[in-house]
């Protein structure tokens, strides 16, 4: 099949249209207009719905309905408008709703600018609202991946009944580049008894609820959701290995920052150094079972981030910081070049390959 | 034996929390008894606010949801969206519908939604103990207003049906009272209403039912029902504040 020249946002849009989503609410926020100027025009093309809300904090409400109702439903924004949705994220994690939300990162922290960041690290994968809950997140890194990731975000959502966020920056959301979108297939979307659809005389009674007033309760369910967390940490971490195998020194980045890291790596092979590259396509669950491996054959690591340094810290955590866990990163929306990225690891490589 | 009363089948046998006096307990009936009257149990959602009628989740009968606080009206849209031919109402206090909440209703209203709210109004903030409400009547004794609520310092209460009376969006309004068996029975005729019109598909309704507080009003209930027609009724009149051009058949 051919391909197609696409931005990263619409294809979201369209990753999201043939994973068999209809619903999406959203508030405009820069840099992902393209996604919803894409869906208001492609949602009634499908049957779907395209609703724009009075807020951020709105849209997240919708889709805690929308999901409650049995729909497969997403919504998106970035940094700002994140931050306001993080009352409905609670809820929506609480009260096990499947969603897709979508975070195209800018700088920060307050309105920042609207330039490339990952600077809501923390804020997807420690939490963001209120209570102990978890977002799966996955982190993009070109516009096929976004197409090929969107199926699997609406269906790792229905199977766990957890919310998803799909991680990426303005770069991501804004750049063209070709993709293959493939045959579009029949979506089957799975049942969904829990689905409050109006209740049948004599059948249960469907609750989207989450209200445990009772301490003993909410534990129990605190302790449920823990379970299921646990085994979304075991089953769903996602990475991607470039040029590893004999890396004596491993950068770690996810998203676009991947992306230039690799030409630094390339950069670096030429040079003879054994560098080697790990990419974390799931941001949470984080990818600690490759570490288990490298960290016995790497001397260092070099985390490289456009934020103040985030996921070191689960870099850190992932090696039990067995071997140097070094940092590089632009923030406010700078993007680091390879170049620079390539001066850290000759800086870095010798010191650790010497020890 | 003929029976002359009975509970609503939308409505579960599970004793309400509600204290002596308190309102809550008439308006729950009136929405069961119409989803009975409607025949539409099963296809009537409703969703529970933040505040004292939170647990109305636990009364109905029926499907329902729990919204974060004042979200109600958002909530609802993304049911209503998914469901369209479905009855769904949201059940909101004053706190949850007119301060936190005003932007989820006036929008909801404004696009004209397809969705009753149900709006308690007992001019009071009930389960957190009592605090001023944006619908606290002037010189009403509360515990953040303990000298009695001033315009200067406090502002107006906020007239929720004309407030939202002017948008096109909004199809029926209506403020009701349920102090004595008159307005109770008319109470139940303005909700019936209300959701004849949003299955209609004339656009967005509420009904807004001054409610007695004893409790957090420091009165018996006997005292509140007499406050609430004395203070209450004239600074919030009762009546239709929209209906559709066209007369809606039930």
């Amino acid at each position: 099949m051919a391909k197609i020249l696409m931005k990263g946002n619409e294809a979201i849009g369209e990753g999201a249209v043939r994973a068999g989503c209809r619903y999406f609410f959203g508030y405009p926020i820069t840099p992902q207009s393209e996604l919803p100027h894409y869906l208001a025009k492609r949602m009634p093309e499908v049957g779907g719905t395209y609703l724009q809300s009075e807020s951020e904090t709105a849209a997240a409400n919708m889709v805690f309905g929308a999901a409650g109702a049995g729909a497969r439903v997403m919504t998106s924004s970035s940094g700002p408008g994140i931050s306001l949705m993080q009352e409905g994220i609670s809820y929506i994690a609480g009260a096990e709703l499947p969603c897709v939300i979508v975070n195209m990162i800018r700088g920060g922290p307050g309105l920042g600018n609207i330039a490339p960041a990952q600077s809501d690290y923390f804020q997807a994968v420690k939490g963001g609202g209120h209570g102990d809950y978890r977002l799966i997140c996955l982190a993009p890194a070109s516009v096929q991946e976004i197409i090929d990731l969107m199926q699997d975000a609406f269906d790792l959502a229905d199977k766990y009944r957890n919310p998803v966020m799909l991680l990426a920056d303005g770069v991501l959301g804004q750049m063209m580049e070709p993709v293959e979108l493939g045959e579009e297939k029949e979506i089957t979307v799975p049942d969904r008894p829990w689905a409050a659809t109006g209740r049948k005389k004599g059948g249960p009674k469907r609750l989207i609820n989450s209200l445990y007033i009772v301490p003993e309760e909410c534990e129990k369910h605190n302790l449920k959701l823990g379970e299921k967390y646990a085994i979304i940490a075991r089953e769903e971490q996602r990475w991607e290995e470039y040029r590893l195998d004999d890396a004596k020194m491993v950068v770690v980045a996810f998203g676009t920052c991947a992306r230039i890291c690799k030409a630094a790596v390339d950069s670096a092979r030429a040079e003879g150094m054994a560098v080697g590259l790990i990419r974390p396509i799931t941001v949470w669950p984080f990818p600690n079972d490759v570490f288990a491996g490298v960290k016995e054959t790497a001397n260092n690591f070099l985390v490289v981030e456009m934020n103040m340094g985030q996921m070191i810290e689960d870099v850190r955590l992932a090696v039990s910081d067995a071997r140097p866990v070094h940092f590089y990163g632009r923030v406010g929306g700078m993007l680091p070049v390879a170049r620079d990225v390539l001066n850290e690891i000759r800086k870095l490589y010798d010191g650790g390959a010497a020890k | 034996m003929k029976t002359v009363f009975t509970r609503p089948e939308s409505l579960t046998d599970m004793p309400m929390h509600y204290c002596p006096g308190c309102t809550h307990g008439i308006v729950h009936r009136l929405v069961a008894e119409i989803i009975d009257e409607m025949d539409v149990y099963e296809r009537a959602l409703g969703v529970a606010p933040v505040g004292c009628s939170v647990f109305i989740y636990n009364y109905m009968d029926i499907d329902m949801y729990q919204a974060a606080h004042g979200r109600a009206p958002a909530v609802a849209t993304g049911i209503k969206r998914v469901l369209p031919d479905r009855l769904v109402f949201t059940y909101q206090g004053d706190g949850d519908a007119a301060a936190i909440g005003t932007g989820e209703l006036v929008h909801a209203a404004a696009r004209g939604e397809k969705i009753t709210v149900i709006f308690i109004n007992n001019a009071v903030y009930a389960m957190t103990g009592g605090q001023m409400a944006p619908t606290t009547l002037l010189g009403q004794k509360t515990t953040t207003t303990p000298f009695g609520r001033d315009a200067a310092a406090n502002g107006m209460p906020v007239k929720v049906c004309e407030m939202l009376a002017p948008l096109d969006g909004s199809a029926y309004l209506a403020r009701v009272a349920v102090n004595n068996p008159k307005n109770v029975l008319a109470a139940k005729k303005a909700i019936r209403k209300a959701f004849d019109v949003q299955m209609s598909g004339a656009g967005f309704t509420m009904v807004e039912v001054l409610s007695a507080c004893p409790t957090n009003w420091g009165l018996s209930p006997l005292e509140a029902l007499k406050w609430l027609e004395e203070k209450m009724i004239p600074y919030y009149p009762l009546g239709e504040y929209k209906t559709p051009a066209t007369e809606v058949q039930p």
